[in-house]
C-alpha cells in the first residue's frame, strides 16, 4: 500500500514536471535517479553531474527515487515522450526498461549507467572503474596500519564490490604481506546507524583502518571519534573527518554528461560501452591527508599516475583465490570480462562471501 | 580480538548505544498505544525530529534549543494525526501510514540544504572517567544526557502507568473509554496528549540519531528504526520494562552479529544479520506467555475510533 501510494505520487509528481518543459525545441537532458539526490552519496554525485549539463547550457530535468522494474520504464517513457534528446539512467536495475523504451523512441539517446545490454543503436552504457581507486586505497593502508587490520565494510556481494574488495586487498599485500581483511557486510547501501555500528564493531576488534562500500557518512565520523584512519566513499568526505579521512574515492560523472550531452547536440552522439577510470577522469582522488607524510603522497601520486596511463594495473598476476586456485598468471592482467563478473575473494581476505 | 573486561565494557556501551532510539520511540509509542491510540507514524515523526534537530543545531548552533526544537517538531506532526484520527475520526491504521510518508517526504524538503554539513561533537558526561575506570567506566560515563535519559524512561513510564492517578486514566481510557468517558473523563482530551506526548518522544530519538549517533542529516536517516519500534511496543506486551529488555536484545545482538562477521565465524551472515530479529521475537514472546498479565496491559480499545455519545 505504501510502495503504491509512493508509485503514484511519484509519478503525478513525474507528468507536473514533464509537462512544465514540454513546448521546447532545444536539447534537454533528462535523469532518473534511484535515490534521493540529498543521499550525499551516488545519486548525489549523478546530480552533480546533472548541474554541469546545465550549466553547459541544457535544459535538464530529472525524475528521484524512481524504483528499479516497472515504475522505472513509465519514467523513462514519459521522459522520452516529452521532447529529451537523451536520457540517463543511473542505475543498474534500469536496464531492461531502458531498452525497451529505447526501441520505441529510435531518436531519442539513451545512457544507461552500470548494465552491459545495448540492444538497439541509440543505446550506451557507462560506467566507473572505482576498483582502481581501491587499489591506491589498499596501497596507503597497507602502509599506514600499526595493527596490520584493515575493516571493510561491504553492502551486497556483487561483483562491483568484491571486485574493490579485492584490488584494494592485492595493493595492501603488495606494500605489507602481514595484512588482514576484516569484512563486515550490512546489506544496505544506505543505513547511517548500521554502517555506524560495523565501523566501531571492526574498531573494537583491531582494525585502525576503515574503508567502506556504503554511501553515507556515518562511518568515516565514527573513525574520527575512535581516532583510526578512513576513507571516503563516492564523494569528499573529508569535512566530516578531517583528521580520520586520508582520501576519498570521487565518482565524477560531470564530464561524461557533460560531454555526451555535446555529441547529441553537435550529431556525432555514437552507442558506445565505456568503463573509465582514472585516466579519464570518471574516478577521482580526494586530497591526500598530510598525516601520510610527503613520502608516501608522493608515492600515491605516482601509482595513481601509472594506473591511468596503464604502466601500472590493478588486478597483475599472479592472483589467486582463497583456495590457492590460480585466477591470474605471472605477468598478465585481469580482463574486463573477469573483473565484471568477479565473485571469489583473493587469497589472504578472510571469511565466506555471502550466497 | 581480546576478551578483556574493558572490551566486555566497551561493548556494552556500544549495545546501549545503538538501542537508545528504540527505547525512547517505543516508549512513546507505548502511552499513545496504552491509551487507545495506534499511531503508525514513529518512523514519519522520528525522521521529523532527526531534521528539526539537525537544522535548529546548525541554525541556532545551540545542542540544547536543538533538541527541545526536535520533540517540538514531533509534536507538531503528531498535532497532525491527533486531529485528524481524534477530532476527524478517521482510520487510525491509514493516518499513520500516511503520516510516515509525510514525514520521510517533509524532512526531505526541509532538508535540502542541510545535506553535506558535518554535525557538532555533542557534550558527553565526565568523559574521562570512562577510560579509567575499567568496566564500568564506559558504560556508565562518556555518554549525552538522552542517553541516560532514555535508559530512566522505561522506568519513570512503568511508575507513572502503575502509580500515579493520569496514569491510570491513561490506562482506563485505553482499556474502555466508554466506561471512562461516563466516569466523566475527557477522553479525546487525555489521547490526544497521549499522542503528542508520543511524538515529542519520537522527535527525541531522532534528534539522538542526527545530533548523536550520527551527526549528520541524510535523507531517511532513521532506515526503519520506527518500525521495529513499533514492533517492540507490541511484542512487549505493552510493559515499559519489557520494552527496555527488548530494545538491548534487538541492539544487542545487531552489534553482537557485526562482531562475529569482523571475527570470521564460518556462520551464514544471513542467519546473523536476521537474528536480532528472530531472537528479540522468542525472548519477548518467552518472557511475556502469561496470559492473564498480557490482558492486564493490553489495551483492548486500541485503534477503535471513539465515538462519543451525546
Amino acid at each position: 500500500m505504501l510502495k503504491n501510494f509512493f508509485r503514484y505520487f511519484i509519478s503525478s509528481l513525474f507528468f507536473l514536471v514533464a509537462y512544465s518543459f514540454s513546448a521546447n525545441a532545444e536539447l534537454k537532458v533528462g535523469f532518473v535517479y534511484v535515490g534521493p539526490t540529498g543521499d550525499h552519496g551516488w545519486t548525489y554525485q549523478h546530480h552533480e553531474g546533472r548541474n554541469a549539463v546545465e550549466a553547459a547550457g541544457f535544459k535538464t530535468t530529472y525524475v528521484e527515487s524512481v524504483p528499479e522494474g516497472a515504475d522505472s520504464e513509465r519514467v523513462i517513457r514519459q521522459l522520452a515522450k516529452s521532447g529529451h534528446g537523451l536520457i540517463f539512467t543511473t542505475s543498474f536495475g534500469y536496464m531492461d526498461p531502458t531498452n525497451k523504451v529505447a526501441k520505441d523512441f529510435p531518436n531519442v539517446k539513451f545512457e544507461h549507467a552500470t548494465g552491459y545490454k545495448r540492444e538497439h543503436s541509440n543505446v550506451s552504457t557507462y560506467s566507473a572503474r572505482f576498483y582502481q581507486g581501491r587499489t591506491l586505497l589498499g596501497h596507503i593502508a597497507g602502509k599506514m596500519t600499526k595493527t596490520n587490520t584493515i575493516g571493510y565494510i561491504a553492502s551486497f556481494p556483487i561483483p562491483e564490490v568484491i571486485r574493490g574488495i579485492n584490488s584494494m586487498t592485492l595493493a595492501a599485500q603488495k606494500v605489507n604481506p602481514n595484512i588482514k581483511t576484516k569484512i563486515v557486510w550490512v546489506f544496505t547501501w544506505y543505513d547511517p546507524g548500521k554502517e555506524a555500528e560495523a565501523a566501531q564493531a571492526l574498531i573494537d576488534q583491531g582494525a585502525d583502518i576503515i574503508m567502506q562500500h556504503t554511501d553515507s557518512t556515518a562511518a568515516v565520523q565514527v573513525a574520527e571519534k575512535a581516532g583510526v584512519w578512513s576513507f571516503g566513499q563516492a564523494s569528499d568526505m573529508q569535512k566530516f573527518a578531517p583528521k580520520s579521512v586520508l582520501t576519498s574515492i570521487i565518482d565524477d560523472w560531470a564530464p561524461y554528461y557533460v560531454e555526451r550531452s555535446k555529441a547529441v547536440k553537435n550529431g556525432t552522439w555514437k552507442q558506445q560501452d565505456t568503463w573509465h577510470g582514472l585516466k579519464e577522469g570518471m574516478v577521482a582522488m580526494g586530497p591526500y591527508n598530510p598525516a601520510m607524510g610527503s613520502a608516501l603522497v608522493k608515492e600515491v601520486e605516482q601509482l595513481q599516475k601509472d594506473l591511468a596511463s596503464g604502466k601500472a594495473n590493478s588486478f597483475t598476476g599472479p592472483i589467486y583465490d582463497q583456495k590457492g586456485n590460480l585466477l591470474v598468471a605471472e605477468g598478465k592482467t585481469a580482463d574486463d570480462g573477469m573483473l565484471a563478473g568477479m565473485n571469489v575473494y583473493v587469497k589472504g581476505v578472510t571469511g565466506d562471501i555471502p550466497k | 580480538m581480546s576478551f578483556d573486561i574493558n572490551f566486555i565494557g566497551v561493548l556494552i556501551a556500544s549495545i546501549m548505544a545503538s538501542s537508545v532510539p528504540l527505547i525512547l520511540a517505543a516508549s512513546g509509542e507505548l502511552i499513545t498505544e496504552r491509551s487507545g491510540v495506534l499511531n503508525l507514524g514513529i518512523e514519519g515523526m522520528m525522521i521529523i525530529g532527526a531534521i528539526s534537530g539537525f537544522s535548529l543545531m546548525i541554525v541556532t548552533g545551540n545542542l540544547y534549543i536543538a533538541i527541545i526544537g526536535s520533540m517540538f517538531g514531533g509534536i507538531i506532526i503528531s498535532i497532525i494525526f491527533g486531529f485528524l484520527t481524534q477530532t476527524l475520526l478517521t482510520n487510525h491504521v491509514a493516518t499513520g501510514l500516511a503520516l510516515t510518508i509525510f514525514g520521510i517526504g517533509m524532512s526531505a524538503m526541509i532538508g535540502k540544504n542541510f545535506v553535506g554539513i558535518p554535525g557538532k561533537e555533542f557534550p558527553v558526561f565526565l568523559d574521562n572517567l570512562s577510560e579509567t575506570i575499567p568496566f564500568f567506566g564506559p558504560i556508565l560515563f562518556g555518554h549525552s544526557i538522552i542517553f541516560y535519559f532514555a535508559f530512566i524512561l522505561p522506568f519513570l513510564t512503568n511508575y507513572f502507568l502503575k502509580r500515579t492517578k493520569i496514569g491510570l486514566m491513561i490506562r482506563a481510557v485505553g482499556d474502555s473509554p466508554d466506561s471512562a468517558s461516563n466516569q466523566g473523563i475527557n477522553v479525546i482530551l487525555v489521547r490526544y496528549l497521549c499522542v503528542l506526548y508520543g511524538g515529542a518522544m519520537c522527535g527525541l530519538a531522532g534528534a539522538y540519531l542526527s545530533l548523536i549517533y550520527t551527526p549528520q542529516w541524510i535523507e531517511n536517516m532513521t532506515a526503519g528504526r520506527g518500525w521495529i519500534a513499533l514492533a517492540l511496543v507490541v511484542f512487549a506486551t505493552w510493559n515499559p520494562i519489557k520494552v527496555l529488555i527488548g530494545a538491548m536484545i534487538f541492539g544487542g545482538l545487531t552489534i553482537i552479529q557485526l562482531h562475529m562477521q569482523a571475527l570470521g565465524l564460518r556462520i551464514p551472515v544471513q542467519f546473523l544479520s536476521a537474528l536480532p530479529y528472530i531472537m528479540t521475537i522468542i525472548v519477548l514472546v518467552v518472557i511475556s506467555r502469561d496470559s492473564r498479565k498480557i490482558k492486564l496491559s493490553t489495551p483492548s480499545s486500541i485503534g477503535k475510533i471513539f465515538y462519543k455519545e451525546k
